[in-house]
């Protein structure tokens, strides 16, 4: 089979995006650019309290408006506890949410919804709405949620799932292996530290939107800028009380998502909105909008202790995160545990390992998934104190990470333990070239010559440099939960139409599945005509997160090919009349071994057509890993300090992974790349900060900043030669493992430039100008 | 009120109010490439060339840009053959989920047409305006320095 040859012909090549020609030339590809326009249009009411009861409700202005046709508020629809949260089933998130409530619980929050004619009357209907409130005690700081004194966010008592309400507790989780405090007490060296991640944001430059219609047959239709369509479809059954059948969720090209469109937020409003008028509907949110109201990164206090030898082998590792998850639970269990299960067996040579986790309410805009799902939350704790205990060692830091950091053919027993808010499956790390990483990076990155040119006098020089690094470790999808589909269909002029549930958001997905499927058919890529996330038209896929589309969306295509590949084999049998093991399928013909005749895949699925045999060729292939293999990397970085200013400016940021066979170079890397940009935003600037009333004070691209093009020197990335025995040829993921290390690499870098140890991000130059003024 | 404008070589008469922004005029007529990211002037997804300059529609009143030439990403390229700086993205694999594509494009015509000898560090700093969150703008540098030296070396 395929599977076992390592050399490929079209897997591996940088092939073009199958929507990069459409794309380029400004064709309508997004959910905006098709927005009916007759569609009547939905605004959001949204709380300007952080805690506060809705009282009265007067809709009598607003609907005098010309224009204004409907508004909406929980007294107009049933009580259905669900969560957001576009995960498998049964969720692991509280069901700790209702489409409207008469409870806000934080600045932004939906009060109601206002349905008009156009866009004038609907801003107008928003403003004209009365609604009274009687406003609450908010709980801002996520560090005093569980103190008996802090006023309680979800005392309603319809949720289920919410582990401890009268606490403020979302989720908790815990688990221990081995004697972990024995160990502690009796290692030479012993490291505690606490770090502080802040609670940024995905910044998908495509605002979440939603529109829906009723097809002539009466059939609720969305079509929506959304990770996780079949997920959406299954919630929005339940939550407007209408079977999955009568529901089709549509994602044209996305605007990317980075975990922020992996929740329902526009759909479940344009749904009921809809249904509500029997009109089109559209709703798309602003940007203000899309950083308060929809997710953003659980900030997290971590702290870690580490027992160590004398010699830097670690003994024992104890991790304790707090997780602030914001108004509501979506994905609070599940992100926590991956602060724990997505670093921890990075360094697996320890004889004990705790982790537990408090996850947290605050009256705070939701937290929720966003690319590295916890791992970069967990990693700026784990990889700090290993750090700092390089430094107490006097050792380069690179060493004590590279020592005791997994190998090819090891495990941990974390994997087992440790699952999506679940046990885990255990596994071993199959494809491991984490030491092969590090090398690399080492070399390429002159770490030893860099590290070396440390040590300055601050009355000489105005700007110091430093180096840092960090490894890191992801998943591939989850193991025995996430399950794709992929359906191949011959067409007769040779060419495949490939169905795929999988979801993508701009990564580039559809162009490798296509690369799969061409190569296992042995067809030009061209030949594969991709279409893929519509509940109607593809089969069933979990969507685009957790790592998963190339792992095992990826193997479910291959599965579809290999089926459909048997399938040409038997029609030709038939028309050659003559053995299976007899016909060659190899390079989009049928060869007849007898007699050599060929026929070409247009001749073939013609004569299926319309000759003898008569029937469709097509099959549908399904996965679920039985592992979720994973990809490692090493990340080094420089910066420069300016001591006059405090401000950090990143010179190189250099990264080498481990992604097994990269399926297209060019979008593997550029995977990489865009996620270290994220990251080196985290570390140096992006927090979304609140007013001490809970008010967002810089939702705005104006106040909350990205990097622009300008400003963060040069950012390479180098793939390791791998290859993960169970993936699609060889593949493994890449998506998110690059935003894991960058943040704490750059922390570390700035220890090594200044001696100065921050434990909180972002390292704004006011914030490091203060601390070199203290060590002054 | 009555504006009449020349959209990529055709001309135009459209009814917009005072108060109608040119990135949802142009939406509204047709021309979907012009993108909505911040609606504050922060992103660059909205950018078109208003004579020839680079402009951020959405912050841009309709009304005012009455008697101009404006040109978007529709009236770049044919379906058999690329503009120059399409194909360029394109070979370069500089974009993932497009969002930022064609305001990027478009300035970047502009920056051609006024200053074609740029270092990349001067490229970098000259479209800083257009944002991008997926794809680490690498690949985006190097297409629009590639174009700068083919211009050079074809002038």
């Amino acid at each position: 089979m395929p599977n076992d040859s390592k050399t490929f012909r079209i897997v591996g090549q940088n092939k073009e995006k199958v929507d990069a020609r459409g794309i380029l030339r400004g064709k309508p590809v997004y959910t905006e650019d098709f927005y009916p326009r007759d569609a009547l249009i939905v605004k959001v009411v949204h709380s300007p309290y952080a805690h506060a009861l809705i009282t009265r409700i007067d809709k009598s202005a607003a609907l005098d408006i010309p224009g204004v046709v409907e508004i909406l508020t929980y007294e107009d629809v049933p009580r259905i506890p669900y969560t957001r949260a576009g995960q498998g089933y049964p969720e692991p998130s509280p069901y700790d949410t209702v489409l409207l409530d008469h409870k806000m619980r934080f600045v932004g929050d939906t009060a109601a919804l206002v349905i008009a004619e156009n866009e004038r009357a609907a801003r107008m209907g928003v403003k004209a709405l009365k609604i009274d409130y009687e406003v609450l005690e908010p709980v801002l700081d996520f560090e005093k949620s569980m103190s008996p004194s802090a006023p309680i966010i979800h005392d309603q008592k319809d949720s289920k799932g919410i582990y401890e309400p009268s606490r403020n507790i979302a989720s908790h989780y815990e688990t221990t292996i081995g004697d972990v405090e024995g160990l502690l007490a009796r290692s030479p060296v012993q490291i505690e530290a606490t770090y502080y991640y802040p609670k940024s944001q995905q910044v998908a430059l495509e605002n979440h939107c939603t529109y829906a219609y009723l097809d002539p047959q009466e059939r609720l239709t969305l079509v929506s800028s959304t990770q996780v369509p079949f997920h959406g479809r299954r919630i929005l059954s339940k939550i407007l009380q209408t079977p999955p059948g009568k529901i089709r969720v549509i994602k044209p090209r996305i605007g990317s998502g980075f975990g922020s469109k992996q929740g329902l937020f526009t759909e479940g409003y344009a749904a009921l909105a809809c249904l509500k008028t029997g009109k089109p509907v559209c709703l798309s949110f602003n940007r203000e909008e899309t950083f308060t109201c929809t997710y953003t990164r659980h900030d997290m206090r971590v702290t870690v202790r580490l027992g160590a030898e004398l010699d830097g082998r670690l003994n024992v590792i104890d991790m304790y995160s707090l997780s602030n998850t914001g108004a509501y639970g979506d994905h609070a269990l599940t992100v926590a545990m991956g602060c724990g299960s997505k670093t921890l067996p990075l360094y697996n040579k320890v004889k004990a390992v705790r982790f537990v986790t408090d996850i947290v309410y605050t009256n705070l805009p939701n937290a929720g998934a966003y690319r590295g799902y916890g791992a970069p939350q967990g990693l700026l704790a784990l990889d700090g104190a290993l750090d700092e205990l390089a430094a107490r060692l006097n050792r380069d830091p690179l060493e004590i990470k590279a020592i005791n950091s997994i190998r090819e053919g090891e495990t941990s027993p974390i994997f087992q333990i440790m699952g999506e808010g679940r046990e885990g499956v255990p596994q071993i790390a199959a494809s491991c070239k984490l030491g092969e990483c590090i090398e690399i990076g080492k070399v390429a990155f002159d770490w030893a010559k860099k590290r070396k040119n440390a040590g300055w006098d601050r009355r000489t020089v105005d700007t110091v440099r430093g180096v840092g690094c960090a490894l890191a470790m992801q998943g591939s999808g989850i193991a025995k939960v996430d399950m794709a589909s992929a359906t191949l269909k011959m067409n007769d002029d040779g060419t495949f139409n490939l169905l795929v549930g999988a979801t993508d958001l701009g990564t580039g997905s559809d162009t490798i599945l296509s690369q799969i499927a061409a190569e296992a058919l042995g067809i030009p890529v061209e030949n594969i005509i991709v279409y893929s996330s519509d509940t109607d038209m593809t089969p069933f896929d979990v969507g685009a997160y957790a790592s998963s589309t190339t792992y095992v969306s990826g193997n479910a295509v291959l599965d579809a090919a290999n089926k459909v590949k048997a399938s040409i084999r038997r029609a030709a049998a038939a028309l050659f009349e003559i053995d299976e093991e007899l016909v060659e399928v190899t390079d989009g013909c049928v060869k007849n071994l007898q007699n050599g005749k060929t026929l070409t895949f247009a001749e073939l699925c013609t004569l299926c057509f319309y000759g003898a045999n008569q029937h469709q060729i097509c099959e549908t292939g399904s996965y679920v890993g039985d592992e979720s293999p994973i990809p490692f990397m090493a990340t080094f970085i420089e910066v420069e300090i300016d001591l006059k200013t405090g401000k950090i400016t990143p010179i190189e940021t250099l990264s080498v992974v481990d992604c097994g066979t990269a399926l297209n170079p060019a979008l593997a890397e550029g995977q990489v790349k865009g996620a270290t940009l994220q990251a080196l935003g985290t570390a140096l600037f992006e927090e979304l900060k609140f007013s001490e009333t809970g008010k967002p004070i810089n939702a705005s691209l104006f106040r909350y900043k990205i990097l622009d093009r300008s400003s963060f020197g040069k950012v390479t990335a180098l793939l390791a030669e791998s290859y993960e025995p169970t993936g699609p040829f060889g593949a493994k993921s890449v998506s998110e493992i690059g935003i894991n290390t960058p943040t704490v690499a750059l922390l570390n870098a700035v220890y090594h430039a200044t001696g100065i140890r921050f434990h909180r991000l972002p390292l704004a130059p006011q914030t490091v100008f203060n601390a070199l003024k203290g060590k002054a | 009120m009555e504006i009449r404008v020349n959209v990529n070589g055709v001309e135009k008469r459209w009814n917009v109010e005072p108060s109608e922004l040119l990135v949802d005029v142009l939406r509204d007529n047709g021309y979907k490439s012009v993108k909505k990211g911040c609606g504050s002037a922060d992103c660059g997804t909205c950018t078109v060339l208003v004579d020839g300059r680079a402009v951020l529609s959405c912050s841009v009143f309709a009304a005012s840009v009455s008697g101009k030439t404006i040109e978007t990403l529709e009236g770049l390229g044919t379906d058999q053959q690329l503009h120059p700086i399409q194909q360029a993205f394109l070979d370069a694999a500089a974009f993932q989920c497009g969002f930022c594509a064609p305001g990027l494009i478009m300035a970047t015509k502009e920056l051609l047409e006024k200053e074609p000898a740029l270092t990349e560090d001067q490229i970098r700093h000259e479209l800083s305006g257009n944002l991008c969150r997926c794809s680490g703008y690498e690949n985006q540098v190097k297409a629009i320095s590639g174009l700068m030296d083919k211009k050079r070396e074809g002038a």
